[in-house]
C-alpha cells in the first residue's frame, strides 16, 4: 500500500461495490445475484466472492435462461457455480412457454428478450427474493444512467423513474414491504473500459466467446448475428465465416458480434479504448426498439 | 489513476449541457451511435442545434418536457484521471437533486453567464456545495465570447462571488473564464484571453489535489457485516467487515469497540487479496481482533484515544426531500447513520435557512420539500458520530418515513446538542 494513501480508480470502484454487496447481505433476508455468464455478471460475482472471503457467498445466484444460449456461456456458468459451491437457480423461459404462462413471438425477428421480464418476476416471487443484484452499469444506456444503486420495485416488480428514492452518500435505503423488492446495481459507476481493466487486473475468467474466434455469422440491421438454430434467415441474408468477438452476451438471437482480432484481454482493452460505438448500440438488437426502449422495459421489471 | 467525482450545477441557459457535452466529446466519451441518436432526435424536434442535453436527459418525461428532472451520472477519463460527473438540474425545485449529486462529490462546478453575473441561483449552488462539504469549488464564468472576452467583466464577477463565498465554508475556490460553445479554456487554453494566467478547466480537474481531502486522522470503522466462515479450514475465523470511514488502521493498533467499550488490538487487516499493512478510507476491509469480544453490525471500531461523539441528542442541518410530508417538531422517523439504524424524534426546528440569502427564519413551523433547516434530534439508540465538516462519512445520516419507507431527509451533523 502506498504511503500517500491514494487508491486507483479500480480500487475505489471495487471498494464501493464491495460496500454495496455487504450492505445487502446484512440488511436483506433473501438476496440473489443475477448471473448470466456475461462479463458484467462475472465481475459482479467475483466482487461478491471477495466481499465475504474467506467465507462462502451467503446467497444463491440466478440465471434467467431464454433457452437461446451460446453453449460456451452455459458451460462457463456451470463451471463457475461448481467451483464456488454456490446454489444456482435457473428461471427458464422455455418452461414458462411450455406451461402457457408466456406467449412467444413468431417470425424471423422473434426474440425472447421481453419474455424474460415475466419469468424473472415470477422467479423472484416464487423464491421470495427481496434483493436482486444486477450487473447493469449507468454508462450502458441513458435510462440506466438515471437509476439508483438501490432501485425500489413495487409489488408488480415495476420501476417508477419519476418517483425514485433520493440516494445520498453511501447510505442506502433498502426498506420495503413484503412482496416488494430492491434491485441492486453494484457496478453502477463502472464503464465498459473499467470492467475490462478490472478483468485484466484480477484475472477474472470469462466465456471464450468474448475473445476473437472464427464463427459463422450473417448480417442483419448492420449487426453480425451468429448462425443459430432459432433464427431463420431472411431473403438476401447469407451466412459467412468471420473473425468476431462478442462485446455483450445475451440471448443468442439478439446479441450481435463485432469483427475483431482481439484474442486476449489486453487487445480488447486496446480496442475498447478507441471504439466509437457503445457496446449496446453496436451489438444489441433489443435496445433498438425505440428511443425509450430500455426505460419501457425497465418500468415493466426488466433487469 | 485516481477517481474524481464532481457535481455540476447551473440553470437552463448558462451552457452547462454544452460544457459537459464538450468535455465528454473532447475526451471521446461520447460514442458515435449516441451522437447520431441525439442529432436525429434534435432534427425531429426541430431544434436549431444539436441539443447535447439529450445525451443526459434519458427519461421519456425529460425528453418530452425538455427539462432535467433527475441527477444524471456521466463518465469520462483522460490519461491522468477518471471522472464521474453528477449532472444536477439547477432549478430551485431541484435542490433535492443537487444535494443528492453533491453528497459524494470531491468538487463542484458552478456555471455563471458572464452577461448576467452572479445571480440568486449561483449563490444557491455555491451555498449547497459548501453545506454538503464539497472541498473544491470551481466557478466557470461562461459565455466570455459574448462580453468581448473582457477581463474587467471577469474580475468584476470574481470579486462579487468572492465576497459572497467568504460567508461560506469553501476550502478551495477557483475561477475560470470560458466559452463552452467555442471551447475556450475548456480543454485547451484560450487564445482569446491572453490576460488569463490560469489553466484550462480540464487541466484543473486533472490536477486538483484531492488525496488530502479525506480524513486520515480519526480512525473509524463502522462494522457492516461479521464474517464467520464456519468451515474446517477457517474454523476460528471471525472478521469484522466494513468500509473505513476515516483515519488509518494497522495491525497492532489498540482499538475500542463502541458501544460496548471493550478494548482490543488489531490482529490483522484482511482483504480477499491477503492482509494489508494499512487500511484507510474508503477501503473495504475485514478487521480481526486479538480478543474474542462481542462485535456486531452497527458497532464502531476506533482508536482508544480518538473516539467519536457517542450520544442520542444531536444538532444537524437537514434538507427535506419529499413533497408528501413536512418536517415538523414532534415527527418520528427512522434514521440511518453509518451502518446503524434507529428511530428519531424531531425535538425542535431551530430555524429554516433561506438558501438564497442565508437568512435564518426562526419562526418557521416546518420544513417543506427542498427546504433546509437546523434541527435538534433525539435518537432511540446512541450514534457514534463526528461533525460533518470533520468527516462526511460519520457526520451524515438519512431520514426515512416509516409508513412509506421513502428517504425523506438528508442530514449533516453539527455536533452533540449542548446542554444549557
Amino acid at each position: 500500500m502506498p504511503a500517500t494513501y491514494e487508491l486507483t480508480h479500480l480500487q475505489t470502484l471495487e471498494a464501493e461495490a464491495i460496500h454495496i454487496i455487504r450492505e445487502v447481505a446484512a440488511e436483506f433476508e433473501r438476496p440473489v445475484l443475477l448471473f448470466s455468464g456475461g462479463k458484467d455478471s462475472a465481475v459482479m460475482l467475483h466482487l461478491a466472492v471477495k466481499a465475504f472471503a474467506p467465507a462462502r457467498l451467503p446467497f444463491p445466484v440466478m440465471h434467467v435462461d431464454t433457452g437461446h444460449n451460446f453453449p460456451e456461456v452455459i458451460d462457463f456458468r456451470d463451471r463457475r457455480v461448481a467451483e464456488l459451491g454456490v446454489r444456482l437457480v435457473v428461471a427458464s423461459v422455455q418452461e414458462a412457454i411450455d406451461a402457457g404462462k408466456v406467449v412467444e413471438d413468431t417470425g424471423p425477428r422473434a426474440s425472447r428478450n421481453r419474455l424474460q421480464t415475466a419469468v424473472l418476476l415470477e422467479a423472484i416471487e416464487t423464491n421470495r427474493f427481496d434483493a436482486v443484484f444486477g450487473g447493469a452499469r449507468r454508462d450502458e444506456e441513458k435510462a440506466r444512467a438515471k437509476e439508483r444503486v438501490f432501485s425500489f420495485r413495487d409489488d408488480f416488480g415495476q420501476w417508477d423513474p419519476k418517483n425514485q428514492r433520493p440516494e445520498l452518500w453511501n447510505l442506502y435505503n433498502g426498506r420495503h414491504r413484503p412482496g416488494e423488492h430492491i434491485r441492486v446495481f453494484p457496478l453502477s459507476n463502472w464503464t465498459e473500459l473499467d470492467i475490462w481493466q478490472y478483468i485484466a487486473a484480477e484475472g477474472v475468467e470469462l466465456p471464450s466467446i468474448y475473445f476473437a474466434h472464427r464463427r459463422r455469422v450473417f448480417q442483419r440491421d448492420g449487426m453480425w448475428l451468429a448462425e443459430n438454430p432459432w433464427t431463420p434467415l431472411i431473403e438476401g441474408e447469407e451466412v459467412e465465416e468471420r473473425m468476431v468477438r462478442f462485446r455483450t452476451v445475451g440471448d443468442a438471437t439478439c446479441t450481435g458480434a463485432v469483427e475483431s482480432s482481439a484474442a486476449d484481454v489486453a487487445s480488447i482493452i486496446a480496442e475498447t479504448a478507441v471504439t466509437r460505438l457503445t457496446e449496446r448500440g453496436a451489438t444489441r438488437a433489443d435496445d433498438r426498439i425505440s428511443e425509450a426502449g430500455m426505460e419501457d422495459r425497465k418500468r415493466e421489471g426488466y433487469f | 489513476m485516481e477517481l474524481l467525482r464532481f457535481a455540476t450545477a447551473g440553470s437552463v441557459d448558462d451552457g452547462k449541457s454544452t460544457l459537459i457535452g464538450r468535455l465528454l466529446y473532447d475526451s471521446k466519451a461520447i460514442f458515435e451511435d449516441q451522437l447520431e441518436a441525439v442529432e436525429r432526435t434534435s432534427l425531429e424536434r426541430g431544434d436549431e442545434y444539436t441539443n447535447l442535453a439529450l445525451l443526459t436527459d434519458g427519461l421519456r418525461a425529460e425528453r418530452e418536457q425538455g427539462i432535467t428532472i433527475d441527477v444524471a451520472y456521466r463518465y469520462f477519463a483522460t490519461p491522468k484521471r477518471k471522472f464521474i460527473i453528477a449532472d444536477t438540474p439547477g432549478h430551485i425545485q431541484y435542490t433535492r437533486n443537487m444535494v443528492t449529486g453533491a453528497s459524494t462529490a470531491d468538487l463542484a462546478l458552478v456555471l455563471i453567464d458572464a452577461r448576467k453575473g452572479v445571480i440568486e441561483q449561483s449563490r444557491r449552488h455555491a451555498f449547497l456545495a459548501s453545506l454538503l462539504g464539497i472541498p473544491h469549488l470551481v466557478l466557470c464564468v461562461n459565455k466570455m465570447d459574448l462580453v468581448d472576452w473582457s477581463r474587467d467583466r471577469f474580475e468584476e464577477i470574481k470579486a462579487e462571488f468572492r465576497a459572497f463565498a467568504m460567508k461560506l465554508d469553501v476550502r478551495d475556490l477557483a475561477f475560470i473564464p470560458i466559452s463552452a460553445l467555442h471551447g475556450d479554456n475548456v480543454v485547451e487554453r484560450s487564445t482569446n484571453m491572453p490576460w488569463y494566467e490560469g489553466t484550462a478547466l480540464l487541466h484543473h480537474l486533472e490536477e486538483v489535489h484531492i488525496a488530502s481531502d479525506r480524513n486520515l486522522i480519526d480512525a473509524r470503522l463502522p462494522v457492516q457485516y461479521v464474517i464467520r466462515p464456519m468451515s474446517d479450514e477457517h474454523h476460528d475465523y471471525r472478521g469484522y467487515a466494513g468500509t473505513v470511514a476515516g483515519g488509518v488502521f494497522k495491525p497492532g493498533d489498540e482499538v475500542v469497540v463502541l458501544p460496548s467499550g471493550f478494548t482490543s488490538t488489531i490482529a490483522a487487516v484482511d482483504t480477499a487479496d491477503g492482509p494489508v499493512d494499512e487500511a484507510f478510507a474508503p477501503m473495504a476491509v475485514t478487521v480481526r481482533l486479538t480478543d474474542d469480544v462481542d462485535v456486531s453490525r452497527g458497532d464502531m471500531i476506533c482508536r482508544v484515544h480518538n473516539r467519536p461523539h457517542v450520544g442520542q441528542d444531536i444538532d444537524a442541518m437537514v434538507c427535506w426531500l419529499t413533497a408528501e410530508s413536512e418536517l415538523r417538531p414532534g415527527a418520528k422517523l427512522a434514521i440511518k447513520h453509518t451502518t446503524r439504524w434507529g428511530r428519531t424524534l424531531v425535538k425542535d426546528l431551530q430555524y429554516r435557512l433561506d438558501v438564497n440569502t442565508l437568512h435564518r427564519d426562526e419562526a418557521a413551523p416546518a420544513l417543506a420539500l427542498n427546504e433546509i433547516g437546523r434541527v435538534r434530534l433525539r435518537t432511540t439508540v446512541p450514534l457514534f458520530f463526528d461533525e460533518y465538516r470533520r468527516n462526511r462519512a460519520t457526520g451524515s445520516f438519512i431520514l426515512v418515513d416509516e409508513t412509506t419507507n421513502n428517504t425523506v431527509g438528508a442530514g449533516m451533523i453539527l455536533g452533540p446538542t449542548e446542554v444549557a
